[in-house]
């Protein structure tokens, strides 16, 4: 979106160099971008084509390797577990991203109310989202423990029965999208809070003066003008959730049987502990391709949504 | 729009009742934020509280947050144990270099975006804004043969030569630098400045945010990375804090007062680092929706 915006701007003046020739001026223009097009094209342009080279090969990293045409794709279209675990990834993106957008969003209105120790709830509720996965993951699997962690303590006081969150089937997943909704949702609330703040606040009181609730206020001004802020999100958080990887790989690695396993765990295994590079590269862009397809879609019905209101 | 309300509902509320009301919800909504602090915070309360405790304190049933023993010997033990430093020190080589050439090299190109009409600008431009829509994640089998073709797997190089060329740091340079007023170039192109100069004597120190911004966030982004050390590095000494500290817990055992003084120890230059620069971190946020 940002994107957009900044191709239709009106170009910015550029100081004119016409005595000199153009090919100086391409020279001096090609030698500021090379040492960014070098990185960019060995470590990304270049590991695009060459992943794609490499998913028509039974490529590992022992033996050797033959080109085996289109049969690893084939396969990949044929495996009931790489297409468990794509909507495992669905699963989880849509069991994460309602709360991480409507609790962002609950939070950056209750924080607008020009409330004081903003400070506190920006740390609060932001200061998990810098930290690495990997200290979430002990924190929260300390808390989640069966027989000495916090939860099933509070569980058992009140005189519930302990749960076994990471290793019973049915609460895996939810424990999962739990930890991920505290360590994540501080950027959904950073958002939408700039969001409101935009909001001029005459907007606000003019209505309030005119006798409209809280609730038509929100219906009726908030929600409408966030819609763009809303928009970003939910892509942003889509995007996000699609892409899960580290948390399940700490948590779970995929378990129990496989309950958990997104489609980013399988591509790992299967590039990185069976070393099947090639079919793990075939997945990873039948997985692209997913998310591609995803994105787009998202922007078409949002993109609509938004004319149309 | 807000005729629309007021069309709805004509009868105006008498202000000092408007009054009252605004003071309840700002109280109701004061004390819900609040309750979810609380929320938010108790996993590090637990996590600092765990640590505290003496190891064998951890494990008794009832659980309970006091401790008349409370004392720092997990932290000295997690610290003298040995690979926790060297940890620390390979985060912090990898995400530093990365940081600066990321700055470097994100800001050269959007230098020649903004400031140099060169032929094939906009086809750059577009071939690399392009790479913002590429999940690092599809990369992952190709960029490992290349790093093991090239003998860099279980190396800093391994780590950081894939890190190097960010689009988003592109992207954040050139709106700032679209932002900085042509006359200033004028006045430095009539003293006879040469290029290179105006990007690094004008350019560059008017451009303080936008550089605090990439390089905040690259350093952010590179120290948490998890998936990519996973894959490049095997052996536990090249390991950075966030691959080392998955291994602690089959390592130090069940030892959960030192598994917390070392998730702790690992947490505090990333919460420090947030302290310090809290609104520019916010600011990049809201200004360019930046998400890893």
């Amino acid at each position: 979106m940002a994107l957009r915006e900044h191709v239709v701007r009106t170009p910015v003046p550029i100081v004119s160099r016409n005595r000199l020739p153009q090919w100086r001026t391409d020279l001096a223009g090609w030698t500021f971008a090379a040492p960014f097009l070098i990185a960019y094209g060995l470590f990304v342009l270049w590991p695009i084509i060459n992943g794609l080279r490499l998913s028509f090969y039974n490529w590992s990293l022992l033996g050797t390797s033959h080109f085996i045409g289109l049969d690893n794709y084939r396969e990949a279209l044929q495996d009931s577990i790489f297409w468990t675990a794509v909507w495992h990834t669905f699963q989880f993106t849509i069991l994460s991203t309602i709360p991480l957008v409507l609790l962002g969003f609950v939070m950056a209105l209750l924080a607008n109310q020009r409330l004081p120790a903003q400070w506190l709830f920006r740390l609060a509720f932001f200061s998990p989202y810098v930290l690495p996965a990997t200290i979430v993951y002990q924190i929260w699997n300390w808390l989640y423990s069966s027989s000495y962690g916090l939860f099933n303590s509070w569980l058992t006081t009140v005189g519930l029965p302990a749960v076994n969150w990471l290793s019973d089937p049915g609460t895996a997943m939810t424990s999962i999208v739990i930890a991920t909704v505290w360590w994540t949702v501080g950027f959904n609330f950073v958002l939408y809070l700039a969001g409101l703040q935009e909001i001029p606040r005459e907007l606000f009181e003019a209505a309030a003066i005119d006798g409209a609730g809280k609730w038509a206020i929100l219906r009726s001004i908030t929600i409408p003008l966030l819609q763009r802020t809303t928009t970003l999100i939910v892509v942003l958080q889509v995007l996000a959730s699609l892409k899960v990887f580290d948390q399940i790989y700490l948590f779970t690695t995929g378990g129990p049987n496989g309950i958990t396993r997104s489609a980013l765990e399988y591509i790992y295994e299967n590039g990185f502990q069976t070393y099947r590079l090639g079919y793990a590269a075939s997945m990873s862009y039948i997985f692209f391709i997913v998310i591609m397809v995803i994105s787009a879609a998202q922007f078409v019905v949002l993109s609509r949504g938004r004319t149309e209101s | 729009m807000a005729s629309r309300i007021a069309a709805a509902a004509p009868v105006r509320a008498p202000l000092s009742a408007q009054g009252r009301n605004r003071a309840i919800i700002k109280a109701i909504s004061f004390v819900l934020l609040l309750l979810f602090v609380v929320i938010w915070l108790i996993p590090f309360a637990w996590a600092v509280d765990t640590a505290l405790k003496p190891e064998a304190e951890t494990s008794i049933v009832p659980i309970t947050w006091w401790s008349s023993h409370f004392n720092l010997d997990a932290f000295g033990k997690v610290l003298s144990a040995g690979t926790l430093p060297r940890w620390y020190l390979n985060s912090l080589i990898n995400s530093g270099v990365i940081t600066i050439v990321t700055v470097v090299l994100a800001s050269l190109i959007a230098f020649a975006f903004s400031r140099i009409r060169f032929r094939g600008r906009w086809f750059l431009f577009w071939l690399v804004m392009a790479g913002i829509m590429v999940p690092g994640q599809v990369l992952i089998v190709p960029l490992f043969t290349m790093m093991n073709d090239l003998n860099f797997v279980d190396t800093y190089w391994g780590v950081i030569l894939p890190q190097l060329a960010s689009p988003i740091g592109v992207f954040v340079f050139k709106q700032f630098f679209d932002g900085i007023p042509h006359e200033l170039e004028e006045a430095a192109v009539l003293d006879g400045c040469g290029r290179f100069r105006i990007y690094w004597q004008i350019w560059m120190p008017l451009s303080k945010a936008a550089i605090a911004a990439v390089a905040i966030f690259s350093f952010v982004f590179s120290w948490n990375n998890f998936l990519w050390p996973l894959i490049v590095i095997t052996s536990t000494e090249m390991m950075p804090l966030t691959v080392g500290l998955a291994n602690v817990q089959s390592s130090f055992g069940l030892m959960y007062a030192q598994i917390m003084a070392s998730a702790v120890l690992a947490a505090l230059p990333m919460l420090v680092i947030f302290a310090l620069f809290q609104r520019q971190i916010v600011q990049g946020i809201a200004g360019s929706g930046i998400k890893g």
